[in-house]
């Protein structure tokens, strides 16, 4: 059951990947394109002379442009939504049936949302994706280990909700528990995003326009691929959970 | 097939037994994990393959997944 879960996971996330691919294709690429092309005159922002060096990811690279922005980033995204997807179905399979009356669907479904707030919206609220020319090269060691230690303080942060949520439901209506654990989220991830140090390395000459479209392509690129986890792995697990004969006799109570 | 019929489709599912998710939950976990950091990470704040190989080949999908590269 739990293999045939996994499995089911791992689709799901290719087949979101693909949806977000398409996405962050249109949306992403041009604005990595134009970073790319202002980082050879723009120097980083005046920290040291030797950030003027242009990106690796210049023509002058080991893998071209036209590889790193079609395949490279097909292969990109493409493991990074197998490898999450079949995370998801390790976690659906320890929530489903444990979080109240939700079938497959509606689990699968509140999963993604999870995962987007967590994985996703929060670390980007605090720590943005940001395009080349942005990062200075001597700070990515600290900067990845303050996004990693993020991004799994609010996971952890979202499970003890979670936990909270389960609790307060046996006294007190479930709508209210809800409420109250999305409330002691909040309140608890601002708190962890006001104690974590900032990361301030935007040029100031870096156009805003184009930071802009740039985050939005990431964060559009990130709803895009737990939408299509939440709603391809609920087809997939229902299949597997709910006796056909339950899913045609069902008033579709999602 | 089998089953038989359920008078109520909304009763609570039937949960799947943590022992049974445990070892799963180990084994693909800890790939996974090691899938992301690829994607994530090497290369950027830790190598262990040298040379930019697979910075240079991810690079994209690095930045717009918003992990932090260069
Ligand atoms: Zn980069």
């Amino acid at each position: 059951m739990v293999k045939n879960l996994l499995v089911r996971g791992m689709l799901a996330g290719l087949a979101a990947a693909a949806l977000a691919l398409v996405f962050a294709w249109i949306f992403g690429e041009p604005q990595v394109g134009a970073a790319i092309a202002l980082e050879g005159h723009t120097p980083h922002g005046g920290h040291d002379p030797v950030a003027t060096v242009p990106e690796a990811g210049a023509d002058d690279g080991p893998v071209s442009r036209t590889v790193q922005s079609t395949i490279g980033l097909a292969a990109a995204v493409g493991v990074y939504g197998v490898a999450v997807g079949g995370i998801f179905a390790l976690v659906f399979a320890l929530v489903y049936g444990r979080l109240g009356a939700f079938g497959a669907r509606a689990t699968a479904a509140l999963l993604a949302v999870g995962a987007f707030v967590t994985v996703s919206l929060v670390p980007f609220l605090k720590y943005p994706a940001n395009p080349p020319a942005v990062g200075h090269p001597d700070t990515i060691g600290r900067r990845t280990a303050l996004y990693v230690t993020f991004v799994t303080i609010v996971v952890l942060l979202g499970v003890g909700a979670v936990l909270l949520e389960r609790w307060l439901a046996r006294r007190y209506r479930n709508a209210d528990a809800a409420v109250l654990a999305v409330v002691a989220f909040l309140a608890a991830v601002t708190a962890a995003a006001l104690l974590m140090p900032g990361v301030e390395e935007l040029p100031a000459e870096f156009p805003a326009g184009l930071l802009w479209r740039f985050r939005l392509a990431s964060i559009g690129t990130h709803a895009l691929l737990w939408s299509g986890m939440g709603l391809f792995f609920g087809l997939l697990a229902e299949r597997l959970l709910t006796p056909s004969a339950i899913r045609a006799n069902a008033p579709s109570t999602v | 097939m089998a089953q038989p019929a359920i008078s109520h489709p909304r009763s609570v599912p039937l949960s799947i037994p943590v022992r049974d998710v445990l070892p799963w939950a180990i084994f693909a976990g800890v790939l996974a994990l090691a899938l992301i950091y690829f994607v994530g990470a090497e290369q950027g704040a830790t190598s262990l393959i040298s040379g930019d190989l697979v910075h240079e080949f991810v690079h994209d999908g690095r930045h717009l997944l918003g992990f932090p590269c260069h």
